[in-house]
């Protein structure tokens, strides 16, 4: 099935940026998108799926453990590596859906059924948490995910691995995965335990200038009528994105956050009265992808401004006599920060 | 071939030439088109319209699904009778993988909760049915429109938006007298005929330039109202059997898809501003012949902007030139229907015995079935020959979780000169009970009254953003309109009550009253009214919690009061955080898991 094209969304940038950082660094921590309806939050996951760089992977194994030292690995990755270089291929990054009505044994992987049923073997069949490791678990409509989905969620996404103790199994698997959540603020809140796990939170509205709005009509118009030449149309685009990301994941340890920066991110914080240190951490870091997307090596105040809204906006304390939203709040507070001390 | 959209003076008879139009142009492209709302009582035009759109589907897949369907229904899942017999896990597809080319039809659409209306826009967005359930692992393509029946009465809360948003088509049956159904208009030879012309429909960039930008001038947001529109012009001109579009499909797109989503009526201004851009007189004599493509665009712009604005629907209309933005609500009611009595399940546990507590056949299984070679063995013929062994310590039973699904309804006085006060204080009440509400999944409503009469402000919701949108720039001042009040509020509780909600009512006066139900002044008369209209919510039987905010509570709040039978409390400066918290207090707090 042909998926449209990243290169291809129209307007957006916030999103899109938040998204491109996610996939240099995965340790941002997720994205959550949240907005109007018909925005295209869920085309923008699923383009992104179809660009990213592919993966090199273990054969065979099934949680798809990195064939280099040192990487947290399985139980049956474990003992090859020692032995030294285990056998590796490419695959795709693996993008896993988490369905509505998915039920907790398939999440977290639960006895083989079928083999227990018919050969009366005790074996694991993993469940979705497994297939996402190293890779991205897409939430569609994050904000009516079950409650008890969402405990389990809050736990291996802090964690990055899989406990499973249940039907006489004990297994531990390695599930470090980029969570990446959609939805309609309308339908609900978020949990705040599960909102402080993503990274970075974007809003998307739909845009009101009638150009934009023709444009994204047309295209998608265009991708509904004939998918596959659309697709083939924008590949040169997507090509190039694509091999930005894998530029950037290169410069990616080079780029230097300067103790200034580290004191903007700091003072950004305190002055928005954000929780702990998550809101700090999360920020620096995705400054710091962005400059390496962008081609820089020191992370400046331009990345800062840029990430400040996302990477801090579900981290605000909530309050109920402050009427403005909280992506305003952060601008306001960084326009005080920076022009405080510039 | 139908007649023109505005032949048919009689308004009955052309609101069913409209629902037949309608029903053509979904049947030659239910996927594209997304769905229909049909707002109908049960009823032979309902009947005849449904009978009439199943004969143009040919023998496509049609599918009823009651708002109360499942999970395991919906989606599908482990067919268990047939594991059991098998020995192995065999799956069984749900309704939307069935419904693969064809409708289906969501019977008391005003009911179904929003967990199931967003299984089905997945299905309909990804045009794939994704299931991971009990050890099931299946994916299947699906394609389907979607006939959305709307038995909506007014209290009740609308589809769910996200559903709305998806469906092309809003059509009203409720007006129509059986007299003029006739159901020829169309064959299905035609349509299938038109759905083989669809491909190769071409339309003029323009045409959606135009469509767009009268979706714009009508105040319609959402971008897919605009796909829609465009999907809803190409079926037309299938229809007429042309291989491009005409304005003509252009003008039926927009009255049918775009004005019934009209927020706002065109500014006029801006007409006479689009034609003094461009005077003819600036037009070179060479241009003349030809008009420019640029005027021409407007020319069509400006056709399909007079049939959307001529289809808007007269009640809408009305709505629209008093200034009052329609506000689409979005479905909440039924939202908790798995609750209620029966609680939702949320997961399994195990448990030696059953206590009239609901067993989880498939954990049962599974906790048994690793065991079965075992067990045959130890265990002797007679019990052999069962197929699977099942023992106590394999049962598992469903947990559920019952919940309080307690609606807190918030009535406030918004009239005299404390008013501003006492509004922002329950404003900031709001939001803070709903800031924690996730936890407890409640739901929060305001009634205000000022002036002549009651207004339902916020309906239930439990979504923070929704609140704060309502409730951004209440006015305040003017008369006491007590019992116009307690009459809404009255009615609202009730409908809360028999949705299986349980309401608390919090009402914020000084229980002096000074405008009667009919909106005249008169203290007296008022105040004789308030007392009997409290009496009637009395009887509806909740509890209601009356917080006198007078700075000197005086009989008349205590003595209404005891007529509704209410909860007493003078709290002359209440803020926020200690409204909130009575409320708290009164609600009793956690929710509480059983099994």
């Amino acid at each position: 099935m042909a998926v449209f094209p990243f290169s291809a969304i129209v307007g957006q940038d916030e999103m899109k940026a938040a998204m491109l950082t996610a996939a240099v660094d995965p340790g941002i921590g997720g994205v959550l998108v949240l907005g109007d309806r018909g925005t295209g939050k869920s085309t923008a996951v699923r383009a992104l799926a179809a660009l990213l760089p592919k993966m090199r992977a273990v054969e065979q194994c099934v949680y798809g453990c990195d064939p280099a030292a040192g990487t947290p690995s399985c139980e049956s990755c474990a003992p090859k590596k020692a032995a030294g270089v285990p056998k590796s291929l490419l695959k795709p990054v693996p993008v896993v859906d988490l369905p509505l009505g998915a039920t907790e044994d398939r999440v977290v992987g639960a006895l083989d059924l079928e083999r227990a049923l018919s050969q009366g073997v005790k074996a694991f069949e993993p469940g979705l948490l497994a297939r996402a490791n190293r890779g991205f678990l897409y939430i569609d409509e994050v904000n009516l995910l079950e409650d008890h989905l969402v405990d389990l969620l809050i736990d291996v996404a802090a964690s990055g691995e899989n406990l499973v103790e249940r039907e006489g199994l004990s297994i531990r698997h390695p599930a470090r995965f980029v969570l990446v959540g959609s939805g309609n603020p309308e339908e609900g809140e978020l949990r705040p335990q599960l909102l402080d796990r993503f990274g970075l939170a974007v809003d998307v509205t739909t845009p009101t200038d009638l150009k934009l709005r023709i444009e994204i009509v047309k295209r998608r118009d265009a991708f509904e009528r004939s998918p596959q030449s659309f697709v083939d149309a924008w590949q040169k685009e997507d090509e190039k994105i694509r091999r930005r990301i894998i530029a950037a994941r290169k410069r990616l340890p080079q780029v230097e956050v300067p103790d200034e920066a580290l004191t903007r991110a700091a003072q950004l914080c305190m002055n928005l009265g954000t929780d702990g240190l998550r809101g700090e951490l999360a920020l620096v870091r995705a400054a710091r992808a962005l400059a390496a997307i962008e081609g820089d090596l020191e992370v400046g105040d331009a990345h800062l401004r840029r990430m400040a809204a996302p990477a801090l906006r579900h981290r605000l304390r909530r309050n109920p006599l402050d009427e403005s939203g909280s992506g305003t709040r952060v601008h306001r507070a960084v326009d005080e920060v920076f022009t405080q001390t510039a | 071939m139908l007649a023109p959209l505005d032949r048919e003076p009689d308004p009955s008879g052309r609101a069913w030439e409209l629902a037949v139009r309608v029903a053509v142009l979904f049947a030659i492209d239910p996927a594209g088109l997304g769905g229909v709302r049909v707002r109908a009582h049960a009823g032979p035009v309902r009947d005849a319209w449904l009978a009439m759109l199943k004969a143009f589907m040919g023998g496509r897949a049609w599918i009823r699904v009651p708002q109360s369907v499942t999970d395991e229904r919906l989606l599908g899942g482990l067919d268990l009778p047939a594991t059991l017999s098998a020995g192995r896990p065999i799956s069984q597809s749900g309704l939307l993988a069935t419904v693969d080319g064809g409708v289906l039809v969501l019977s008391m659409a005003e009911r179904i909760s929003r967990a199931t209306a967003a299984r089905i826009t997945q299905a309909m967005d990804n045009a794939q049915v994704v299931v991971e359930r009990d050890g099931i692992r299946q994916q299947s393509s699906t394609q389907f429109g979607v006939v959305a029946l709307d038995e909506a009465t007014p209290e009740d809360d609308g589809l769910p938006e996200a559903l709305c948003d998806r469906m092309s088509f809003d059509i009203d049956l409720r007006a129509i007298s059986p007299r003029f159904i006739d159901t020829d208009m169309a064959s299905a030879e035609e349509i299938t005929a038109a759905r083989e012309r669809l491909e190769k429909i071409e339309m003029p960039e323009a045409m959606i330039d135009a469509l767009c930008s009268v979706a714009m001038a009508l105040g319609v947001s959402s971008l897919r109202a605009c796909s829609l529109a465009l999907c809803a012009a190409r079926a037309s001109a299938a229809f007429d059997d042309n291989d491009y579009c005409t304005d003509d499909d252009a003008q039926i797109a927009a009255s049918l898809v775009l004005a019934p989503r009209a927020t706002q009526l065109p500014h006029e201004d801006d007409d006479t501003e689009g034609d003094d851009a461009q005077p003819e007189p600036q037009q070179s004599p060479a241009e003349n012949d030809s008009p420019s493509p640029l005027s021409q665009q407007q020319a069509m712009e400006d056709r399909v902007l007079d049939a959307a604005q001529a289809a808007i629907p007269a009640n809408l209309l009305a709505l629209l030139i008093s200034g009052i933005k329609p506000v689409r609500m979005s479905g909440k009611s039924g939202a908790y229907s798995d609750a209620g009595a029966h609680g939702r399940p949320i997961g399994s546990r195990r448990a030696n015995n059953l206590r009239g507590r609901r067993l989880h056949l498939v954990d049962t299984l599974r906790a048994a079935a690793p065991w079965q070679r075992l067990r045959r063995a130890l265990s002797g013929e007679a019990v052999a020959k069962a197929r699977v062994l099942v023992r106590a310590e394999d049962f598992h039973v469903t947990r559920i979780r019952q919940r309080s699904a307690s609606v807190t309804v918030f009535v406030v006085d918004a009239s005299g000169s404390s008013a501003m006060h006492r509004l922002s204080e329950v404003k900031g009440a709001i939001e803070m009970l709903l800031a924690e509400c996730y936890v407890r999944r409640d739901q929060v409503a305001l009634v205000a009254f000022r002036g002549r009469s009651a207004e339902l402000l916020l309906p239930p919701t439990r979504s923070l953003t929704a609140a704060r949108r309502r409730l951004s720039g209440l006015p305040g001042g003017g008369g006491t309109p007590l019992a116009s009040a307690l009459e809404v509020t009255a009615s609202l509780v009730d409908s809360l009550a028999r949705r299986g909600q349980s309401p608390l009512v919090v009402l914020l006066t000084d229980g002096r009253a000074n405008v009667a139900l009919d909106g005249s002044g008169g203290r007296e008369r008022a105040q004789q009214e308030a007392m009997q209209t409290a009496q009637q919510l009395a009887q509806v039987q909740v509890p209601v919690l009356l917080i006198d905010t007078s700075t000197k509570p005086q009989q008349e709040a205590a003595t209404l009061a005891r007529a509704m039978r209410a909860r007493y409390l003078p709290l002359p400066h209440a803020g926020s955080a200690q409204l909130a918290q009575t409320v708290r207090l009164a609600t009793g707090t956690e929710p509480r898991a059983f099994g």
